[in-house]
């Protein structure tokens, strides 16, 4: 797998030093590309915005309010992003514990994704706390609220994320050419999955149970008792769909990383997880419709935030659950891409619908995100990208493990 | 079937450690227990809209004196720096005054959201804020169903403000500034003293009063407790909320996650380990 673009170090002379991590910091490829000219300059700005942000305060930047606290980089940065970020959890747990081999290929990059997902949306919501020097209280015990939903997200984050950390590490390992470290690494793998699964289900639906609470601040066509189920369900969906996107563009954009047998086997995965999508979705609009027949919410359902549930429901969950089932069938990976993305749009509207579109619904005066929090947003994800190329184009990845490294299996 | 026993017993100590875990979650829900706690007593066919509890509020926190009028018909609201308003309202037995102010409720929504405890019930009663502890997330603020808790956006070090029923002067034993100042329409004392004042008064003049406590019922019980000569919704006073405690919406799912982190993990292991028992017996069959 040599080429000239990213060239590969002969792995068995890789030593650990520093010179080797000073030249590996050094960007690879080609600089202008357009990804490069949109991404600088936001993420410039954004950087000057979160300066602006702790010298003035979060008003100074953001259209927060009383009544709505919590806005777009929680709603969309936080909640919405942890839900794309579940792939990770439905995918080691296909390929661990049901020993699904066939979705091997696409276990790191994955896992990788969830983990920087989760590293940068943490880092926006130091972003949006007003005493973040406090934000290690909740974990050295001043004080351990435990009677709070927020307590136990936050902790399930912080592990979930040293869970995928040694699920990720062996990759580390085989880049810094680390064998002793990546035997110790690799055989932690499953105790991390199996303990990563079990803390993904629970901060999943745990950022639905937050807004719990909020009884009478939702619009009721999105607030029940059930919301954490209903997050829980379709973070499955949700984390399938962006793995389908993201591969989709890995496999343009890091063509040459890729090995012919696993380009090969590409269709193939998405194929299948076209179908765990479709069932996935169905039992989804099941569980909404349950809801909404226990919420005896007929008589809401005629009005102008009727028609966007219904826009959510039937444009964004059940058309692409149709396209997923008929391209299931008929082998059509235009229409599971087409699907991915209805049903990404769908996530979104759903969970922003919860937490800032329908949360105050009634209020007079309306939250609407500023622009500043919409570039910093940006910042973000494309701070995000940037790690992610970074570490494709080094560590192995999306590319074939070292031979030694599959020996020691 | 064998399973790897070094996983085995990974997998047995994370399960030690979130079932000592999950028994202290058990522990901390916290109970609603009815020992007395203080509150205040509103009654607002008495209150003449002075204001002059106001004056003393934000003069005994530190904040600046509210300078905007009281008309009737215009909404004032607490913010960062009023933990205390007075409202006019027009209602079918003329203009009638009402105090807005953390209701300082029995079992707080605030305090149960804290992943702090920042926000914390007060064996006292008043419900209290404490600086050195919170992070400034505003989950109180999402949960509170009087969005009560109010936060200082445009500082560098932002607090949240509320109305703390002056826990400090609570302590020392005495009573709090606007009781103190206004001494007619707001009194200090019991929760239970009150309510037995507040039913003796609509007793004795059943004409003067609407037949009902808020505060006595809504959110599950509140410090503070509010009488009106007319229907509750005339006053502003929010009738839609439920009148069971908030916290407990959340406690199916807080009560659920010990046992998940508990139980999932060993039935992972299990299908793990059938599958990789599979697994070898294909190969070895091929
Ligand atoms: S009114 Fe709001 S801030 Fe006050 S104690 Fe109740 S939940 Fe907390
Ligand atoms: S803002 Fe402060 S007081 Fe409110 S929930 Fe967060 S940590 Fe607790």
């Amino acid at each position: 797998m040599n080429n000239s673009v990213y060239p590969m170090v002969n792995e068995d002379k890789r030593k650990f030093s520093w010179k080797f991590l000073f030249s590996e910091l050094k960007p690879k490829g080609e600089w202008l590309t357009p990804f490069n000219i949109i991404s600088i300059p936001v993420m410039l700005l954004g950087l000057i915005l979160i300066v602006i942000r702790f010298s003035e305060g979060l008003g100074a930047i953001t259209n927060l309010t009383q009544e709505v606290p919590w806005g777009l980089w929680i709603g969309f940065d936080v909640v919405t992003g942890v839900a794309f970020a579940g792939g990770a959890y439905v995918v080691t747990f296909m390929v661990y514990i049901l020993n699904m081999k066939k979705y091997h290929p696409i276990v790191r990059v994955t896992v990788l994704n969830g983990f920087l997902a989760y590293a940068f949306y943490t880092g926006a919501l130091l972003l949006d706390l007003g005493r973040p020097w406090n934000v290690i209280n909740p974990m050295i015990g001043n004080n351990f609220g435990t009677s709070s939903v927020l307590f136990l997200v936050a902790w399930h984050f912080f592990l979930y994320m040293l869970a995928e950390l040694i699920e990720f590490s062996p990759a580390i390992a085989e880049w810094l050419g680390s064998r002793r470290a990546h035997k110790i690494l690799s055989g932690m793998t499953v105790g991390a999955v199996i303990f990563g699964i079990t803390l993904s289900s629970l901060h999943q639906s745990g950022l639905g149970a937050l807004y719990l609470m909020a009884k009478e601040k939702i619009h009721p066509l999105w607030y029940s008792e059930f919301i954490p189920v209903l997050f829980l369900v379709s973070s499955i969906f949700a984390g399938l769909s962006m793995v389908i996107f993201e591969g989709t563009i890995s496999h343009k954009v890091f063509f040459n990383q890729i090995s012919k047998k696993n380009h090969q086997a590409q269709n193939g995965i998405i194929h299948g997880l076209s179908k765990i999508c479709a069932v996935t979705m169905f039992a989804y609009l099941f569980l909404q419709f349950l809801v909404f027949i226990h919420g005896k919410n007929w008589n809401v359902i005629n009005t102008p935030m009727g028609y966007w549930f219904l826009l959510e429901m039937i444009g964004f969950v059940f058309i692409p659950m149709i396209l997923f089932f008929y391209s299931y069938r008929t082998v059509n990976i235009f229409t599971v891409r087409l699907a991915a993305i209805l049903t990404m749009i769908g996530i979104v509207l759903n969970r922003l619908n919860v937490t800032v579109i329908g949360f105050r619904w009634d209020a007079a005066i309306r939250y609407v995100p500023s622009w500043m929090e919409i570039v910093v947003t940006l910042a973000v994800i494309f701070t995000e990208i940037w790690i992610f190329r970074w570490v494709i184009n080094r560590m192995p990845v999306l590319s074939e493990s070292p031979a030694w490294a599959n020996e020691e299996k | 079937m064998r399973i790897d026993r070094r996983i085995f017993f990974k997998t047995a100590g994370l399960i030690g450690v979130s079932l000592a875990v999950a028994k202290s979650f058990g522990a901390a829900v916290p109970e609603s227990n009815e020992i007395e706690f203080r509150g205040m007593l509103y009654d607002s066919t008495r209150c003449i809209g002075c204001r002059a509890c106001e004056k003393a509020c934000a003069k005994a926190h530190g904040l600046p004196e509210p300078q905007d009028e009281l008309k009737a018909g215009v909404l004032r609201k607490t913010s960062e720096t009023q933990r205390s308003v007075i409202n006019n309202y027009e209602t079918s037995k003329g203009e009638v005054f009402v105090k807005n102010q953390c209701m300082h409720c029995n079992e707080p929504a605030c305090a149960a959201a804290c992943l702090t405890e920042a926000m914390c019930k007060t064996k006292e009663g008043p419900v209290i804020w404490r600086e050195d502890k919170c992070m400034g997330c505003r989950y109180c603020m999402v949960s509170c169903p009087f969005d009560v808790p109010k936060f200082e956006y445009h500082s560098a070090n932002p607090k949240i403000q509320k109305c703390d029923m002056c826990y400090d002067r609570v302590v020392k034993g005495e009573i709090p500034v606007c009781a103190e100042t206004c001494g007619d329409a707001i009194i200090f004392g019991t929760r239970r003293e009150l309510i037995a004042e507040a039913r003796k008064r609509i007793a004795e003049n059943p004409n003067d009063y609407f037949d009902q406590i808020y505060g006595e019922d809504v959110a599950g019980g509140t410090g503070w407790l509010y009488l009106s000569p007319v229907p509750l919704e005339e006053l502003g006073l929010n009738t839609r909320l439920q009148n069971t405690s908030y916290p407990a919406l959340t406690k199916g799912f807080l009560y659920s996650v010990p046992s998940v982190d508990v139980l999932l993990p060993p039935l992972l292991l299990g299908i793990y380990a059938a599958t990789k028992d599979k697994q070898t017996k294909d190969d070895e069959n091929e």
